[in-house]
């Protein structure tokens, strides 16, 4: 609880360190902010064209929205991925890089990984924007969906947050953390239906005579379940299941409980060991 | 009066590592992480600040002193004991710590208030306060990193100073900036004393510390030594220091010691001893030493120390072209001084003998001998009088 209430002591703190980020992450660059949407443009083409030209995956289509545009389906899910792996991969850095910070003023360390986060969700919600023109135009009705979407974004955000704190901390002490980290985000990317169907991971999986339910393992994975959910909203255009919601929920806040307890327990050595 | 920040029973352990590798290969190689020694930075400190008292940390390098402040602004925690702190606090650990490169100053100072504790609307108030006072109102629009160290260091204490804090630490960061820049630090933080805010100093440089303090803890080791008014806690670190280890004043240790100085006795005019001289007084300083073997032409020195480290006056036989043959067994020099011009206060006497050429010392005490010069008719200001008397029949 006394975390908060520190947080929302220190909101104005929080908003400075975001508005650090922002400012800071396009100066002297020529294009700027649109750095920001060129980045998930080129991938967006790469998977396009990798996925869906040559090895023309099938997208299945919207119920009830009909669509069936490979590109908007990729679009829908690579987005919010973007935002997953580059709030995990930053604030692990967060601590880090603001070493000298940490060293000589005391003010509650969370706030450099939140506000990492939190300069990764303004990009989020732009870009978020720019999808939702691009569905609007496409003839997906999406707008009543917006609240839906709205939650997801916050049980996401909370999501990243928990890793972050729960990461960033460990990186102090290991610094292994990060690269391990990078290494596991391309199996993450993978085991997550982003540039495929969910429908193409088989239901079951024979190996040495046994079956093995394939596909509800690989739901249990909150990033599925969570890709799911944005999919159902924006480009099927319908009520994602409550248990998802429900599930992706019980993650976002159990992770952001115990990534807030590892900081705390690491917490203590901080302005030594960064 | 209250106690602004208690402290009460801390200890503070640092790990030295002896191989520092922060990965995991080498922490699974070796069954932990990477080995290390614990460092006593703070063992068992006790002592209380009270509300409105400027506050001197001091001691040697490593004594603990620094730790201490960082401890009490939150910035290290401690591994046993409390920290109670009442009233906002503010840190000048390092001026500008948080500023941004790439941002303008203006930017920079909204950031780096927020960092130290304030809103948006107080830094609004505050703004032209704080641009006012670092004196780069040109330069504010731009991005700091073209900032001369000057003006980054003018803009950080600025804003720092800003904060208003009730408690304010200082950790050796007015030796920045050029002189101006300083007194107007000196300045603002005395005018904060006034407004009966608590400040707590760490510094090496004893004479500001006496000046600006009133109280002060003596650390050393991570022990406090000792805690009390500043002159007396300061006059007890110099002597202590002194007899302990002379190198730490830069005294070199590698005396002869064919003669040795016993002591100093003050003579007055009539030839009595006067333990405690006036201001203005006729004073004789006998060097009282004994000599072990025959020594030709040695060269004695004394200089003059004031309690704050301020070093007054010295003087040395060589330069008055005394030469001398001393024979074993005591003997004594003298040093006649037609009036004593220092102002009233305490004072230290260093006394050297050294070799013909006066390249190897025989001997050197840093603290030969502590007296007090006692207030006269003659009044004066600063360190010295000139002895001089108004008139007023022009």
């Amino acid at each position: 609880m006394s975390q908060v209430r520190e947080y929302v002591e220190r909101r104005e703190l929080l908003t400075n360190l975001v508005l650090r980020e922002l400012r800071s992450r396009y100066k002297r660059s020529t294009l700027g902010w649109t750095w920001s949407l060129l980045n998930p443009l080129s991938s967006v083409l790469i998977y396009w064209a990798v996925f869906g030209v040559f090895l023309e995956v099938d997208p299945p289509v919207g119920d009830p929205s009909g669509q069936d545009n490979f590109v908007l389906f990729l679009l829908c899910a690579l987005i919010p991925w973007n935002f997953f792996s580059n709030g995990v991969m930053q604030s692990i850095e967060s601590l880090v890089v603001n070493a000298g910070l940490i060293r000589k003023v005391y003010f509650p360390r969370e706030l450099l990984v939140a506000s990492t986060v939190g300069g990764l969700l303004v990009t989020f919600l732009i870009e978020l924007g720019v999808v939702i023109v691009i569905l609007l135009a496409a003839g997906n009705m999406v707008l009543p969906w917006i609240p839906v979407i709205l939650v997801l974004v916050a049980l996401q955000t909370l999501m990243v947050v928990g890793i972050g704190l729960l990461l960033s901390a460990a990186n102090v002490y290991f610094r292994d953390v990060r690269h391990f980290i990078t290494l596991i985000m391309p199996v993450l990317f993978y085991s997550t239906p982003i540039v495929y169907p969910i429908t193409t991971v088989p239901e079951t999986w024979r190996i040495a005579g046994r079956s093995i339910p394939l596909r509800d393992i690989y739901g249990y994975n909150p990033l599925v379940r969570l890709v799911t959910a944005y999919r159902d909203a924006m480009y099927s255009l319908r009520m994602p299941a409550w248990d998802t919601l429900l599930y992706i929920a019980v993650w976002a806040i159990g992770l952001l409980l115990i990534g807030q307890w590892v900081f705390n327990r690491l917490d203590h050595r901080l302005a030594e060991e960064v | 009066m209250s106690a602004a920040i208690t402290i009460d029973h801390v200890t503070k352990k640092y790990r030295l590592y002896h191989e520092r590798n922060q990965s995991v290969k080498a922490a699974i190689m070796r069954g932990r992480r990477a080995r290390y020694e614990e460092f006593l930075a703070l063992d068992d400190v006790s002592f209380e600040i009270r509300e409105g008292i400027a506050y001197g940390l001091i001691g040697e390098n490593g004594s603990g002193k620094s730790t201490m402040l960082k401890c009490i602004a939150r910035i290290l925690r401690t591994d046993a004991g409390s920290i109670t702190t009442r009233g906002k606090l503010s840190a000048l650990l390092e001026l500008g710590a948080g500023f941004h490169p790439e941002l303008s100053g203006r930017e920079n100072v909204y950031l780096n208030g927020a960092i130290l504790g304030l809103s948006r609307r107080e830094i609004d108030q505050r703004f032209d306060a704080i641009v006012d006072f670092s004196g780069i109102e040109q330069f504010i629009d731009a991005p700091v990193k073209n900032y001369s160290s000057g003006m980054y260091v003018r803009l950080g204490f600025a804003v720092a100073i800003n904060v208003d804090p009730e408690i304010l630490l200082i950790d050796e960061v007015l030796a920045v900036g050029d002189q101006e820049f300083q007194n107007k630090c000196t300045d603002k933080i005395a005018s904060m004393r006034r407004e009966g805010r608590t400040i707590v100093v760490v510094s090496h440089a004893l004479p500001s510390v006496r000046a600006l303090c009133d109280e002060v803890a003596l650390l050393e080791h991570g022990r406090l030594i000792r805690t009390g008014p500043a002159e007396e806690v300061i006059d007890h670190y110099l002597t202590e220091i002194l007899s302990i280890d002379p190198a730490e004043l830069g005294i070199p240790r590698r005396a002869t010691g064919e003669i040795h100085l016993d002591g100093v006795e003050i003579i007055g005019a009539d030839g009595r001893p006067l333990p405690e001289p006036t201001i203005g007084d006729a004073v004789t300083l006998r060097f009282h030493f004994t000599a072990r073997e025959r020594v030709v032409e040695p060269v004695f020195g004394m200089s003059f120390t004031s309690s704050d480290g301020v070093l007054v006056t010295g003087s040395n036989t060589m330069a008055s072209g005394i030469r001398m043959v001393v024979e074993p067994g005591p003997g004594h020099l003298d040093l006649e001084i037609p009036r004593l011009l220092v102002a009233p206060g305490r004072y230290h006497i260093t006394g050297t003998v050294y070799d013909r050429e006066h390249t190897t010392p025989i001997h050197e005490v840093g603290d030969l001998h502590a007296f007090h010069v006692a207030e006269g008719t003659l009044r004066t200001a600063g360190i010295t009088s000139l002895g001089g008397t108004w008139r007023a029949d022009a």
